[in-house]
């Protein structure tokens, strides 16, 4: 392995982005102000001048016509990535992506693969209000025919779209908007990642917390304080929310005999729903206390921060959850 | 044109467009109307001056953190001062997000602007203007609304007209053409106005799209299309006014392109200097249209020194008093996310309210 380098998540998506074209010449980026703007996050900024208009594709602002391009594209025999701006506008896509991307193999008998990555921002922090700023991906995990991951870390940030690329049917990126500023280091060749498998970020006995995204700092937080409670608290990264590792979640419960899910999406009907249901329905006998919930308030993401902050999970109520299924 | 037998032309097409006042101040022919009086076109003067004054402002708040991403339209002032000085009170305004100054026009507060774009939705419940639209941030989904919204009017059977207005990149959107077919389909009492500023974020017009104009989309839709000079705030209101008039005597939509500039940046979270020629924004200042209107008043004698300075008074001290008061609301309590939900909160949700008041000290 090479020397660790100081980079960020941001820098981690262009990275591996530039990489795979490099690699790949059938690769391209194509979105709304993916060119000269940059990206409205910056991931591709320097991308334009590198590769040209040809493979740095600015888009009308039509997000229903140009995910449906990504997948005749991929049908094509290219490698399209598709930014979407963020989760909020991939709606305007939800054809292409439901009814088309996830079923076309199913309605050409076997026939047509869509190697199709779609890349989009997710979840709330930023002061974005209710049109920019929820966390739908456990509502995209709910499709069968998609895949669904949410790199939390720097190393998945750089690994999984290269992994996804090699993927022969359409998977979702979802990178939590807390996320891009985030810095730390990387090998500086770091390479591709498995898109299967949860990941323990930190062991202890006491309780798993299971969580995904922008939310893992947070329970990482969590974790530290009640640490200094003497609870050790396991931390499980699932890293991809479809198909769900449920071997590693039910090994980590049955090790702790507690669980929380901490989702940053909304409680009824929500990834962390499914993760309960699947707990009661693998890991029942292992329980010693009912799974704990911390999720997002259901409500629209507000705009002012005091109140956007109030709608999320935070440090305290995680620790609070934990506690709870302690009995303490 | 020579034609194989058996090939006929079966339809052909045209654009028109419309200009009464130059870049100059000149007048290009006779003007409408309503421009004879002086107090008309005093009236639009002050819209668009009232609206730059708020604009500036808007933008003083957000660069010291008193005020979240704000959208500027400066440049484009006779846009929306020009459709909403066409539209009566009982029409029903569904604006983009650039169109503070027909808000302002139709009544809604600078306070109220202010507080939407402060992150406080209690902004967009107007204590005037109650059947005017919030701004519409997911781009032209509000098109097929103002579809619907005339033909609620229609049936009502009063001659109310719905007014969408909407970018020239939210031409490229499906949901838009869905919308005017519809509107065409249906003969609907409906203005669409295009505000074609030239730019959609880092995207210029040309590469939005093949068409020589955005008032062609109109055409496809069997519904009429024209194009007016968006820096002049006479036409802008003259064709607007034509295309209400049709829409009252029954006669359908129509999708107004008002040809415009945006000569700041997309909003405050950009800079536009990163992907345009600046000389290009500076050629474009020639034609703005609050120079362009004052220097036909000047040429006219209709406007004086005294006068000029007697506005910009008024107009600053009008959007620093709503400023104030901006200022001085308190925030809502964390209680507020759940009361704007529903109707009534559901009793399951009633937990999670509890939870946040709990947390919350309120
Ligand atoms: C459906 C959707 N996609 C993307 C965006 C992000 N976005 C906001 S404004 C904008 C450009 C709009 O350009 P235009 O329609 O010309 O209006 P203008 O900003 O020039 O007034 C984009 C891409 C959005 N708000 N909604
Ligand atoms: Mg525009």
């Amino acid at each position: 392995m090479s020397q660790p380098v100081e980079t960020t998540y941001r820098e981690c998506v262009k990275q591996a982005i530039r990489e795979a074209m490099i690699r790949d010449q059938r690769v391209f980026l194509m979105g709304e102000d993916v060119g000269h703007y940059g990206g409205c996050y910056a991931v591709s900024k320097g991308l334009l001048a590198e590769f040209g208009e040809e493979r740095i594709r600015d888009t009308p602002l039509s997000e229903n016509a140009f995910t449906g391009i990504g997948i005749g594209a991929a049908l094509g025999g290219l490698r399209p990535i598709v930014e979407i701006m963020t989760v909020n506008f991939s709606f305007l896509a939800l054809d292409q992506i439901i009814n088309n991307a996830a079923t076309l193999l199913h309605m050409s008998g076997g026939a047509f693969n869509v190697p199709l990555v779609i890349r989009m921002a997710t979840g709330a922090g930023r002061q974005l209000a209710a049109q920019h700023s929820h966390s739908m991906e456990g509502w995209y995990a709910h499709i069968p025919g998609l895949k669904v991951l949410t790199p939390a870390t720097l190393e998945d940030a750089r690994g999984m779209l290269w992994t996804a690329l090699e993927d022969p049917d359409p998977v979702l990126i979802f990178e939590h908007v807390m996320l891009y500023n985030r810095s730390g280091t990387l090998a500086a060749d770091a390479g591709p990642v498995d898109i299967a498998k949860a990941a323990v970020r930190r062991e202890g006995s006491d309780v798993s917390l299971l969580t995904y995204g922008g939310a893992l700092y947070k329970t990482l937080e969590a974790a530290d304080k009640l640490a200094e409670e003497g609870i050790a608290a396991e931390v499980v990264d699932l890293r991809v929310l479809r198909p769900l590792d449920t071997a590693t979640i039910v090994a980590s419960v049955a090790r702790t005999r507690r669980a929380v899910v901490i989702d940053e999406g909304w409680r009824s009907g929500g990834v962390s729903a499914e993760i309960a249901a699947r707990i009661m329905e693998q890991a029942f006998w292992e329980l010693d206390a009912p799974v704990e919930r911390v999720c997002g308030l259901e409500v629209p993401i507000p705009y002012a921060a005091h109140l956007e902050q109030a709608a999320l999970p935070q440090v305290e109520g995680i620790v609070a959850a934990a506690r709870r299924s302690l009995g303490r | 044109m020579a034609r194989q037998p058996g090939h006929s032309i079966v339809a052909r097409f045209s654009i028109e467009a419309v200009r009464c006042i130059d870049a100059a101040g000149r007048a290009v022919g006779p003007l409408p109307g309503f421009a004879a009086d002086k107090r008309e076109l005093a009236a639009l003067y002050r819209g668009m001056v009232l609206t730059r004054t708020f604009d500036q402002k808007a933008v003083a708040l957000q660069r010291t953190g008193q005020l979240g991403t704000y959208a500027s339209s400066l440049g484009q002032e006779a846009v929306a001062v020009g459709l909403a000085s066409a539209m009566r009170p009982e029409d029903v305004l569904l604006p983009s997000f650039r169109e503070h100054g027909a808000q302002l026009w139709r009544g809604v507060a600078a306070e109220e602007l202010f507080r939407y774009w402060g992150g406080d939705e209690r902004g967009s419940d107007f204590a005037a203007a109650r059947a005017d639209w919030p701004v519409s941030i997911p781009v032209a989904s509000h098109v097929p609304h103002a579809v619907g919204v005339a033909w609620a009017l229609q049936l009502g059977g009063a001659p109310r007209v719905a007014v969408c207005v909407l970018g020239d990149a939210a031409t490229s959107k499906g949901d838009f053409y869905e919308a005017l077919n519809l509107a065409g389909a249906w003969a609907l009492p409906v203005v669409f106005l295009v505000c074609n500023n030239r730019w959609g974020i880092s995207v210029p017009v040309e590469r939005q799209t093949a068409a020589g104009t955005l008032a062609q989309k109109a055409l496809a839709a069997g519904i009429e299309g024209i194009q007016v000079d968006g820096n002049d705030v006479v036409a802008v209101r003259e064709v607007v006014a034509g295309a209400l008039d049709k829409a009252r005597r029954g006669g359908g939509a129509t999708l107004v392109e008002a040809l415009t500039y945006r000569l700041g940046d997309h909003t405050t979270a950009d800079d536009a200097s990163r992907y345009r020629d600046s000389a290009e924004v500076s050629a474009r200042w020639h034609e703005e249209p609050v120079a362009r209107l004052r220097a036909f008043l000047t040429a006219q004698g209709l406007w004086s020194k005294d006068e000029e300075e007697a506005l910009l008074g008024e107009c600053h001290a009008a959007i620093e008093a709503a400023a104030e008061a901006y200022r001085a609301t308190p925030p809502a309590p964390p209680t507020a996310i759940f009361d704007s939900l529903f109707a009534t909160l559901p009793a399951a949700l009633e937990a999670q309210r509890r939870e946040v008041a709990r947390r919350g000290g309120d």
